[in-house]
């Protein structure tokens, strides 16, 4: 939920849905006779989605065709435009061409395009319409915003097919943003992501206060994992003996890794309750 | 009372000062990248600043409640190592981000002839990003160094109004305000300018198009100066709407000419320390 802070005089604050036309830009080679291709992917309507969210994980798991399509009914006109001309351009123009290719100059300005709710979801559909592959999606995390970082995150699983990309996730899961912490910790990561690392990468979202929600596949990996319930049994015990609380979350992962433990119930079910963490990882 | 200070540095700043500002009334803040005491010797060292300012910065402001913005430039006094200079090269590809909402701090500091390229070459950079320019005015020498600015401006493509001249005084506020600009007020401590002289300022020249900033860094400085202007313009009879005018809607307008100044901020990420509520929510919205 986002909260202004305070109200602007005139309209400096860009207001996408009520943009009379896209802005010139700069760097702007747009092509707007060009045809994009149609993305592939099994048609789903809005309502066949329970709970249509375009942010944070549903990135990674749902089907850019729908997310282009739930993102097309909640953009106004004017973004819209941009949206459908940026994928486009993204389409007709793919890779890496000179110090900033049109597609990711559309990256950049997303957020301001859109507005910066619905940037993660664009910038996704952008870099798919792009059909960037290790190298471009490696050029636009190390060359990006963390808003930038955090969207290339959530699109990994989408345009990477094999470990290539792991550099990101686990330069993502060195820093001390929970965005991007919880961004790294998605399907891309669940599938290639080597045990340790994703050890660690648990242990650090009960540190940062990452709601474990966000570790995709979480009960498959854990499952039988007795290195993971020894590192988890450790950090309780130190938490206790500090005589701080144990995250909630912890109990819940260490739970996931006994091998003879019953599937537990969905996540979205699941209320972690308060959340005692250090919220700073040094 | 709601604070917008538009040049302040706090990558040097600690988490106690973006509580007390918060604590304050300061919702929003714009990081001009500038000089680090230190020399830099490689652009590379520039880039991991400015991807700081695009990245740690701004979510370590949003912990404390506080929306953070940036200006990107190569600064005057690098602009005169050669080992620096090709940072201009790379900065079209930094200027397009959705967070830096003008080019700056530029200007000079010396007036050397590298400096002058420096200057006019950023300048047109933000005319061609459709951005607005925050320029430093010289502590050596400061109205020549003043004149010799507006000359540069009046020839560039960027129109006055879209060009704040900061760290002007009594000695330079006319002549920067008869060009057009906006005007900006550091007030420090010790030097630059303190409250009761902005407030004589105020009086004399009226609150249009004047910001007043901290312009707090790794100096002696101090991040609360503009809740300080604050309170002393409603000591001294300036009503509650001159102080908001000043020291909140006209640096949202300066800053606004950018199209890119987004004033919301992620609840979740101010919770400070524990919590992100469930989570796709990290980034809000939907």
């Amino acid at each position: 939920m986002r909260q202004p802070i305070g109200q602007p005089m005139s309209q400096p604050v860009e207001n996408p849905t009520a943009d009379p036309a896209p802005h010139p830009t700069p760097h702007a080679h747009s092509t707007p006779e060009t045809q994009a291709a149609e993305p592939t992917a099994p048609d789903l309507t809005a309502t066949d989605l329970p709970t249509p969210d375009l942010t944070g994980a549903a990135l990674a798991r749902t089907p850019p065709a729908d997310l282009h399509r739930l993102l097309a009914t909640r953009l106004g006109g004017a973004a819209r435009a941009w949206l459908d001309q940026a994928l486009e351009e993204a389409a007709t123009h793919p890779g890496i061409h000179g110090p900033i290719s049109v597609w990711e100059l559309r990256l950049a300005e997303a957020g301001r395009r859109c507005g910066p709710e619905h940037a993660d979801v664009a910038r996704v559909l952008i870099l798919h319409a792009a059909r960037a592959g290790t190298d471009a999606v490696s050029r636009v995390y190390f060359q990006g915003t963390a808003a930038e970082r955090r969207a290339v995150l959530h699109a990994l699983p989408h345009l990477v097919a094999g470990p290539d990309a792991l550099p990101l996730v686990e330069d993502a899961l060195r820093t001390n943003d929970t965005r991007l912490v919880a961004a790294a910790v998605g399907p891309y990561a669940a599938r290639y992501l080597a045990p340790h690392h994703w050890r660690h990468a648990v242990l650090k979202c009960l540190f940062t206060g990452v709601p474990v929600d966000e570790v995709a596949e979480l009960d498959r990996r854990a499952h039988a994992d007795a290195e993971l319930a020894r590192m988890l049994a450790d950090y309780a015990a130190e938490r206790t003996a500090a005589g701080r609380p144990v995250p909630e979350d912890l109990h819940r992962v260490l739970t996931l890794t006994d091998p003879t433990a019953t599937p537990p119930a969905p996540a979205a079910e699941h209320d972690p309750g308060p959340r005692g963490t250090d919220g700073k990882e040094s | 009372m709601r604070i917008f200070d538009p040049h302040i540095h706090m990558t040097s700043r600690t988490t106690d000062d973006y509580e007390a500002m918060h604590a304050a009334g300061v919702r929003a803040v714009v990081e001009p990248s500038f000089w680090l005491g230190q020399p830099r010797t490689s652009p590379a060292s520039f880039f991991d600043y400015f991807d700081s300012l695009l990245g740690w910065e701004p979510f370590r402001a949003a912990q404390y409640g506080i929306a953070h913005h940036c200006t990107l430039a190569l600064n005057p006094k690098e602009a005169n190592d050669p080992r620096c200079a090709p940072v201009l090269d790379e900065l079209p590809r930094y200027l397009v981000k959705d967070q830096v909402v003008a080019v700056g701090e530029i200007g000079y500091d010396s007036m050397t002839p590298a400096e002058d390229t420096a200057l006019a070459a950023q300048l047109q950079l933000a005319a061609d990003h459709g951005l607005p320019a925050l320029v430093h005015t010289p502590h050596r020498d400061k109205l020549a160094g003043l004149r010799r600015t507006l000359d540069v401006v009046s020839e560039s493509a960027l129109a006055p109004d879209r060009v704040l001249v900061d760290h002007l005084n009594e000695t330079t506020v006319k002549e920067a305000k008869d060009s057009g600009c906006w005007l900006g007020f550091s007030v420090y401590p010790d030097t630059k300018m303190d409250e009761e002289r902005v407030i004589t300022i105020l009086r004399e020249y009226g609150p249009e198009q004047v910001l007043v900033n901290s312009a707090a860094d790794w100096g002696k400085s101090d991040p609360l100066k503009t809740r300080g202007v604050g309170d002393l313009m409603l000591a001294e009879g300036f009503s509650d709407d001159e102080v908001d005018r000043v020291l909140w809607r006209n640096p949202v307008a300066f800053y606004g000419l950018s199209g890119r100044l987004d004033l919301d901020l992620d609840l979740d990420v101010t919770a400070t320390g524990a919590t992100h509520e469930g989570n796709s929510v990290l980034r809000g919205g939907a």
